[in-house]
């Protein structure tokens, strides 16, 4: 029986923190989950293929992103979004780093410095081996699966839409979705810094 | 496919997505009580058959790579929850494992764990209040449409604590409602909860998971927008993906219930038929032991 009631708090222990983390005057437009996730943390090969760490973005507000560099449509849309939102900052935009992590290693490696140099600002590509992926992925519960090749040879890869924010210790803060607009992924981050700084 | 290659893929499957020492441990000292009970007090075989099914199926919804099926697909989650709160702890209560985990517990823990948790006042007035028909079958819907709100579903999906709670919540939340439903006193003390009592309460828990379960089924828009946040590793569309959730949520929950009535029903006019016949069925009137 006793379990029961620690099972309770458990339950209900993670809403109460939700409900103290610091709000904008207007709410959030993604969805505040701070502290429901873990801190970012992860070890990758970027776009130069250097082997980087979590630490070495710390400092910045984040957002990370799945996708595939050969992509059709959502990735392109949703890390476009993502550039223009930081571009809107102005001359905060260098405290924002997008974090592009391609999960599709075979055909992303090859072309990752190029695909994250035509976006402006310029992304951070980040990829690496099945395992190193997949434990980023498991770590932020999302997942990521290749269908069968056509006959030209491509094949589609199924990923996540959603993007995660992180403030500049590496907390999660934000969960922003597909739908969510690039004039308030601006003001999001905006009240980020903004907090960062006080 | 090969036969290396199938068993190498069992296995992978049976390997666990995120380990729970917890979850092993829970499972593996039940196995152990419940293995060493059947053989000191002998139970039955068909019983036993329905114990393990009950236990390992808990086990495979919460330490094999099912879980992550489960956490990326909204059926594959109702499924789980299926298993976890109705059919597997159904199993467990039907086969009556009582007197047998009872019989396999050491005498230390009985004398000084079970006997003075028996005894505490608090302990068993709590117990009585949530074994009262109406509030387990209160609790047993609350927690299904409780977790199925969207805002907290999508909470309970990205907070490991929280999810691990969900799951942990739904099988003991089980157990206690499908051992109300099932347990009997010991012959010759009077039982409050009468089996038309029972019976009512397995019907009217049917009824709301029936509306819940039709109204995600039968839902045009997508109600549990963290799938797709998180991404979907099933080729099916978010609408099927949902239909056949609420589906799940709906049909067998529902008929769960049906198939305890059945047993009740059964295990009623058995007793009756006991009670009627009282010389014939009584030969050792408890002297035995």
């Amino acid at each position: 029986m006793s379990r029961l009631k620690t099972l309770l708090t458990l339950c209900l222990f993670p809403l109460v923190l939700l409900g103290c983390s610091e709000e904008p005057p207007g709410g959030w437009h993604g969805h505040d989950i701070t502290g429901v996730m873990p801190d970012l943390e992860f070890e990758l090969t970027n776009h130069n293929g250097e082997q980087v760490t979590a630490e070495e973005y710390r400092g910045k507000i984040t957002m990370m992103f799945f996708g595939y560099t050969s992509c059709p449509h959502v990735c392109p849309v949703a890390l476009r979004k993502l550039a223009a939102a930081t571009r809107d900052l102005g001359d905060q935009a260098d405290q924002v780093e997008i974090l592009f992590v391609a999960v599709d290693p075979t055909r992303d490696k090859k072309v990752l410095d190029e695909y994250v140099a035509g976006f402006n600002p310029s992304l951070v590509g980040l990829t690496g081996t099945q395992e190193q992926l997949k434990e980023v992925a498991k770590r932020y519960r999302v997942a990521f699966s290749y269908e069968e090749p056509q006959e030209d040879g491509f094949y589609i890869v199924n990923h996540s839409g959603a993007v995660f924010v992180f403030g500049p210790q590496g907390k999660i803060r934000l969960l922003v979705d597909e739908e969510t607009k690039t004039a308030n992924i601006t003001e999001d981050l905006r009240h980020l810094i903004e907090e960062s700084k006080s | 496919m090969t036969l290396p290659a199938l068993l190498e893929q069992s296995v992978a499957f049976l390997l666990p997505y995120e380990f729970s020492p917890t979850v092993l441990l829970a499972c593996i000292v039940a196995g152990l009580l419940y293995q060493r009970g059947w053989r000191r007090a002998g139970g039955g075989i068909g019983q036993a058959v329905m114990f393990w099914i009950g236990l390992v199926g808990m086990y495979v919804m919460l330490q094999t790579q099912f879980e992550y099926y489960a956490q990326h697909s909204f059926f594959m989650h109702r499924l789980q929850h299926l298993v976890l709160h109705h059919v597997a702890p159904f199993l467990i209560a039907v086969s009556a494992p009582s007197a047998i985990i009872g019989a396999g517990l050491p005498e230390v823990i009985h004398r000084h764990v079970v006997t003075p948790m028996r005894r505490n006042r608090v302990l068993r007035s709590l117990y009585a209040a949530i074994q009262e028909p109406l509030v387990s079958g209160a609790i047993f819907v609350g927690l299904i449409y409780f977790w199925l709100i969207p805002s907290i579903h999508f909470y309970a999906m990205l907070n490991v604590p929280l999810y691990n709670a969900m799951n942990w919540g739904m099988a003991i939340d089980g157990l206690l409602f499908w051992w109300m439903i099932f347990n009997l006193r010991a012959p010759g003390v009077s039982d409050t909860r009468h089996y038309g009592y029972r019976l009512l309460v397995l019907v009217l828990v049917m009824f709301p998971q029936i509306a819940l379960g039709a109204y995600i089924a039968l839902s045009n828009h997508d109600l549990f927008g963290i799938y797709a946040a998180c991404g979907r590793i099933l080729p099916i569309t978010p609408l099927v993906d949902q239909s056949i959730g609420g589906l799940l949520t709906w049909v067998p929950a529902a008929m769960m219930s049906v198939v305890g009535g059945l047993v009740l029903i059964s295990r009623w006019k058995h007793q009756s038929q006991q009670l009627d016949t009282p010389v014939s069925s009584t030969p050792n009137l408890g002297c035995a032991r």
